[in-house]
């Protein structure tokens, strides 16, 4: 049986209680999204950008879906969509790509969203932290809409911390939509810290328009099955976008991350960096395609996904794709996929560093990469030791969540 | 002749038989060898006789497997622990071709070292005060930059200072054992001097070495009590320092020659 019936029956069910629960600009959008989410459903593996990934199996579990709504104090720059004091029309699901089944179902049942908002030449001095726990009594599925917004000249660090309970299973949709005006400054990181019996489907596009800068950061710490895309369009010259993602994956843990650049205008420049770390039976996939279009001359590009396979058993997909109109560009691309190095571990182990002490020290080295790009700085200092963490097996034990205490 | 220091008198390292091949191919083709403690004995021979599968061997690289043959070190029997327990024991290689490693510093990597090998011996790992007070100590005692101890392990390195570097890390797990293995090769006269005194500060009374070496150059700062002549992956002749300065003179065709008239 299609996964989708359910979720059809679903919305016949409880659209009206959403409606009700939600707001105009939300409403608004919604019997459209379904009605799209109707025709495309689920993508199945035949779907290019979906094909490391069996949506259909993930979404087949029948989860409780959840319509409460969490208290949002309302602070400085986070609100809720449903009590937002401005009007955000010109924005909500303006760049969410609808003809993917996953945002599509995610514009279709959200009843809210979460909105960061940062004014005109307003420099948020701390960094905007939002953390997300999944808790709760049964298996649940959580639809979660967020919605970025830095006006022009607004400077912005967003930290989103995903945490979960580790007895149930959770099944969390996210769609973000990001819009960067001119001249802002934005440096956001995701870091999933679940557990195994979590799936997460997140789709984020980001709108870049002239003189900005983004840094997009995606870390898998500790998941089930995690399914990231991201889309950027630089759609302002100027402007330079860096991805970079740090994935590590053991057991048979999933992580399948799938970006696209969208380089529309010239002089704009992306970089790229994916690191992912599988080991035992997990498998990881990368997909990233840069799209430099006839217009954008002067582009400089490059991206790189460089990947350890601890064990004989893990598997790594890689694909970096490179499509370019324009004939004056500067663009890169490679990827690797390699084993732990012998040499380097018996090196190790003559001076006595134990074949296990010496092993997470070569697949921390490896991440440190990533982790060094961080900017950050105490951040950074937690994600080290975290990613230690996580190579000697201590991270599932989970000792400063709260959810634990 | 040098007078050699029998040390407690103890047989520290005694193979027997020794046989090992590298990707099925037979390299050691018996080999017997006894180093006692305080002892330092060379081993010289063509390339590709098999000297550097010796040392390997002895220190337990995967790499190379051991068909026949026995190692025991202080009556342990040595084929039978993991590279790391055999360091434990107190046996260290200097490698012939440093590896680096990105990423790792050499402050972590040595951290790692020392705090494992008291670790087996029962002991509680070192304060990082005093860690680093040691680290200070030995690293002038071998004379070894600081700003490298702040880098990865050998990366971007010179030749000399990678060498130096298998000395520092010599002097901080204090082994008893010691393997050179062609420490000589890729080092000026100078830097050669500076890494063999350092090796000969860090030696004790009991502290016993395999110098494996194409030139009596090395041999010049470390004098070795007994040098061995590998051939073809068998000791073919043992004999006293002069042995080294003869093969310095003469090359190998005579003892060659010697085996064939036999």
């Amino acid at each position: 049986m299609k996964s989708e019936q359910q979720y059809i029956e679903l919305y016949g069910e409880v659209s009206n209680l959403i409606k009700q629960k939600s707001c105009d600009i939300m409403n608004n959008v919604r019997d459209a999204a379904f009605a799209s989410f109707e025709k495309v459903g689920f993508p199945s593996k035949k779907v290019e950008r979906y094909k490391y990934t069996d949506v259909d199996a993930y979404f087949a579990p029948n989860y409780g879906v959840s319509l409460n709504t969490l208290e949002v104090k309302p602070s400085k720059y986070i609100f809720r969509l449903a009590e937002s004091p401005i009007d955000l029309s010109a924005y909500y699901n303006t760049i969410a790509d609808n003809n993917d089944g996953i945002t599509a179902l995610n514009t279709a049942i959200a009843h809210d969203a979460l909105v960061i908002y940062v004014p005109r030449n307003t420099r948020a001095e701390d960094p905007i932290q939002v953390d997300n726990w999944l808790r709760g009594n049964t298996s649940t599925m959580v639809n979660r809409r967020v919605l970025v917004i830095l006006e022009q000249g607004a400077e912005a660090t967003i930290i989103m911390n995903d945490h979960a309970e580790d007895k149930q299973r959770f099944l969390t949709t996210q769609v973000m939509e990001i819009f960067c005006k001119d001249n802002s400054h934005l440096d956001i990181y995701e870091i999933e810290e679940t557990t195994p019996l979590c799936s997460r489907f997140s789709n984020v596009y980001i709108n870049v328009e002239r003189d900005c800068t983004v840094k997009h950061n995606s870390i898998t710490l500790y998941n089930g099955q995690t399914r990231n895309l991201c889309d950027v369009v630089l759609k302002g010259e100027n402007s330079e976008v860096t991805l970079n993602g740090c994935a590590i994956a053991g057991g048979s843990q999933r992580i399948d991350n799938n970006t696209l650049i969208d380089h529309r205008v010239p002089n704009c420049t992306s970089n790229e960096l994916y690191k992912y770390v599988v080991d035992d039976k997990s498998v990881g996939a990368f997909a990233g395609k840069i799209l430099v279009e006839k217009d954008a001359q002067k582009t400089v590009s490059h991206e790189t996904n460089s990947n350890l396979c601890a064990s004989a058993d893990a598997r790594m997909f890689t694909q970096p794709m490179l499509e370019i109109y324009a004939d004056d560009v500067k663009c890169a691309h490679g990827s690797t996929v390699g084993v732990m190095d012998e040499t380097a571990l018996f090196y190790m182990r003559q001076r006595g560093v134990p074949e296990e002490e010496a092993r997470m020290l070569l697949k921390n080295a490896f991440m440190g990469q990533v982790i060094d790009q961080i900017q950050l700085q105490p951040l950074r200092d937690k994600l080290f030791v975290k990613v230690e963490k996580r190579f000697r097996g201590e991270l599932e034990k989970c000792d400063d969540c709260r959810l634990c205490k | 002749m040098a007078t050699p220091f029998w040390g407690s008198g103890g047989f520290m390292l005694e193979i027997k038989n020794l046989h090992a091949t590298v990707n099925g191919k037979e390299i050691l083709k018996g080999i017997d060898l006894t180093i006692n403690d305080g002892e330092i004995h060379a081993v010289m021979g063509t390339n590709g006789a098999g000297k550097s599968t010796l040392s390997n061997v002895i220190v337990g690289n995967p790499a190379y497997e051991v068909t026949e043959g026995s190692i025991t070190f202080n009556g342990k029997d040595l084929l039978a622990m993991k590279p790391e327990e055999r360091a434990h024991e107190g046996i260290f290689m200097s490698f012939q071709t440093p590896i680096e490693i990105p990423g790792v510093s050499m402050t972590n990597f040595m951290r790692a070292a020392v705090n494992a090998r008291r670790q087996a011996k029962g002991e509680e790992p070192l304060k990082s005060t005093d860690f680093l007070k040691i680290m200070r100590e030995k690293r002038k005692l071998v004379e070894i930059d600081q700003k490298l101890m702040n880098r990865s392990v050998n990366e971007g390195f010179s030749g000399g200072e990678k060498k130096r570097n298998e000395i520092f890390q010599m002097a901080m797990l204090e082994p008893t054992f010691c393997i050179l293995d062609e420490t000589d090769s890729g080092l000026d006269v100078d830097a050669l001097r500076i890494v063999a005194e350092g090796f000969n500060k860090l030696r004790t009374s009991e502290t016993s070495a395999m110098v494996i070496t194409h030139y009596q150059r090395l041999l010049d700062y470390i004098k070795p009590d007994i040098v061995h002549v590998l051939i073809d992956g068998k000791i073919v002749k043992t004999g006293g320092p002069d042995l080294a300065l003869k093969i310095e003179n003469e090359g190998f065709d005579w003892i060659k020659a010697e085996l064939a008239s036999i």
